[in-house]
């Protein structure tokens, strides 16, 4: 029987396969058009742009080669907004790792009250960012800080010499550090706990039987299993805190004194405010490199994920 | 028995810690949004003061708020079914594109959803201005916000389409349908509960977006609701941080609801996408 129905088969597929390549380019190409036109032509405007002297209101301008690159390379603001991009991405991350990695362990067994916890844990995520971040300005206010009552009340700072958290460069700029940490945390532990659960049980199983238990267990068997997703997580968090301007531009605007200036924030006010966006273009370039080492790293984890 | 205590105490002692640092800001926003405007600037009345719901009247009726909100959802619906029409059949194709082919698409289409509108948005000001004459118009946003939640949309579908049996399918095409009809009756209806997720992501980051809301955008009436409250409300001299609080919360509840309810989707098609 299967050995008559076999070449009727055979024949059909070839020629669904042979429509399919059509039908698959023609389902495909509106998505493709829409984010060339969207995402390829400004990202090439931007790049041209950058070399030329366009000011506020019009999309082109004289041709100046790449001195906007170089007066901004020998602009103190500009470095400093290099280092802080680097410092709040850098440190942010690194703190959401450690903690994202211990919820992600502590909510992947089902235990009572598991809903309402999650529920908690993925508020900084679900509400809207640049409406939480106004929430912050509120509990950073010089005057009336609730993060200050604690810390008064626990006798950790007096009420002469509280911290005014946003006012003060290193204070603002943990602020901002904390900020995009409480917010990323979420979105990365949910990632983690997807990585977890996709550990078969049987390798779980074999782990056991061969004697691997706790630390050991989690060390040579679950961590290697669930990083490729994992720093797939990190990535993400990567490319979403150094390019992020949100946070920044509405807790400090740059402020105090350029001390938080990011790339962001900087390209804005001087493509902007300052209406030089030849120069605001050109300072929102230096997120390329950003984007590339996450593009690469992204696409040689998700193919060691596919593999394991 | 002390194993299960021993993980009953990890979970409880990491997770509860947590979530009361996760979620104490939204804890003190809903405190503070019910307090008297008066006593929130009083240090004395930290904890103790008389509950009033006049600050969300105040939102209400003395602000635009409601109409950003009418605007964020305007531009939201737009958005998605923009984003439906032209998602579901790339994820689809993609889904079944064998070989290289696919995967490497999806991917370059994914990765595009990396480049920030932050990165984008000092070109697309002028587009929208010169060439669309789009410029303090909802429209701009409808049109510009496709760019980020296409590849978003196509990622996610990509990864609930691929958990579709092939046989299924097959077995429809065998019994005469034609393939877009196989789509349309066989596929679509299955996934239904992987494109609700992509409606609700979707209309999220919509509401989330904020760079772009902010440079298109300029008269106070078209304002969207994550740009009118920062620009609008923090304006005074004394802000009405209670009203603002509300207008925060307002939004935020509902949204971590259905993010809840939808998360394990959301994780099915987030990840299915690449690691299957």
């Amino acid at each position: 029987m299967a050995s008559v129905a076999a070449p009727a088969v055979r024949r059909r597929r070839r020629h669904l396969t042979h429509s399919k390549g059509f039908l698959a380019a023609l389902l495909i190409s509106p998505a493709v058009l829409f984010i060339g036109a969207l995402v390829g032509v400004p990202l090439v405007l931007s790049v041209y742009l950058s070399l030329t002297d366009a000011t506020a209101g019009s999309l082109t301008g004289p041709w100046v080669g790449l001195r906007n690159f170089t007066t901004v390379i020998h602009d103190p603001i500009f470095r400093g907004a290099v280092w802080h991009t680097f410092l709040i991405t850098a440190i942010s991350q690194a703190v959401v790792i450690v903690c994202a990695g211990l919820l992600a362990h502590a909510l992947v067994r089902k235990f009572r009250g598991r809903w309402l916890l999650r529920f908690f844990v993925l508020l900084p995520w679900a509400a809207p960012i640049s409406l939480t971040v106004i929430g912050f300005l509120w509990f950073y206010d010089p005057q009336f800080s609730i993060f200050n009552w604690f810390l008064i009340h626990l006798h950790i700072v007096g009420e002469a010499n509280k911290p005014n958290w946003l006012g003060t460069p290193r204070e603002a700029l943990a602020s901002i550090i904390s900020v995009q940490a409480w917010r990323t945390i979420p979105f990365a532990t949910v990632i983690f706990l997807a990585g977890i659960s996709s550990i078969p049980q049987e390798v779980d199983d074999a782990a056991a039987i061969d004697g691997a238990t706790g630390l050991r267990k989690f060390w040579y068997v679950s961590l290697p299993l669930q990083l490729p997703i994992a720093i797939v997580a990190v990535l993400f968090g990567i490319v979403f805190t150094a390019t992020d301007m949100v946070v920044p531009y509405i807790l400090t605007n740059g402020g105090p004194f350029n001390s938080t200036q990011v790339l962001t924030t900087y390209a804005f006010q001087q493509g902007i405010n300052a209406g030089n966006v030849g120069e605001g273009a050109a300072i929102a370039l230096f997120m390329v490199p950003v984007l590339a080492f996450v593009v690469v790293g992204m696409l040689f984890f998700a193919r060691r994920a596919e593999v394991t | 028995m002390t194993r299960r205590l021993r993980h009953g105490l990890f979970t409880y002692g990491i997770a509860v810690p947590f979530a009361v640092v996760l979620a104490f800001p939204f804890v003190w926003m809903a405190v503070t949004s019910l307090k008297p405007q008066a006593t929130v600037f009083d240090p004395t009345k930290t904890w103790s003061f008389h509950p009033t719901l006049a600050n969300f009247g105040y939102l209400f009726h003395q602000t635009d708020y409601l109409r950003w909100v009418e605007n964020s959802c305007f531009v939201g619906l737009l958005v998605v079914a923009i984003t439906l029409a032209v998602a579901v059949p790339a994820g689809y194709a993609l889904a079944r594109l064998s070989g290289g082919v696919g995967r490497s698409l999806g991917i370059g289409i994914f990765l595009t959803y990396l480049v920030p509108p932050t990165l984008l948005f000092l070109p697309l000001s002028r587009v929208v201005a010169q060439y669309l004459h789009l410029s303090d118009r909802l429209w701009a946003l409808v049109v510009v916000y496709p760019s980020f939640t296409i590849p978003f949309a196509v990622w996610l579908l990509m990864g609930f389409f691929k958990t579709i049996p092939q046989e299924l399918e097959d077995a429809a095409l065998v019994d005469g349908c034609s393939r877009l009809s196989t789509i349309f009756r066989i596929v679509v209806p299955i996934s239904l509960p992987g494109i609700l997720t992509v409606v609700i992501f979707t209309f999220s980051l919509v509401i989330n977006e904020f760079v772009y809301a902010l440079t298109f955008i300029t008269s106070s009436t078209n304002r969207t609701l994550t740009v009118g409250v920062p620009t609008d409300l923090i304006r005074a001299d004394l802000y009405n941080w209670p009203g603002i609080m509300a207008a925060i919360l307002i939004p935020s509840i509902p949204l971590a609801l259905v993010y809840n309810l939808f998360l394990n989707r959301f994780i099915t098609g987030f990840t299915g996408g690449a690691f299957r």
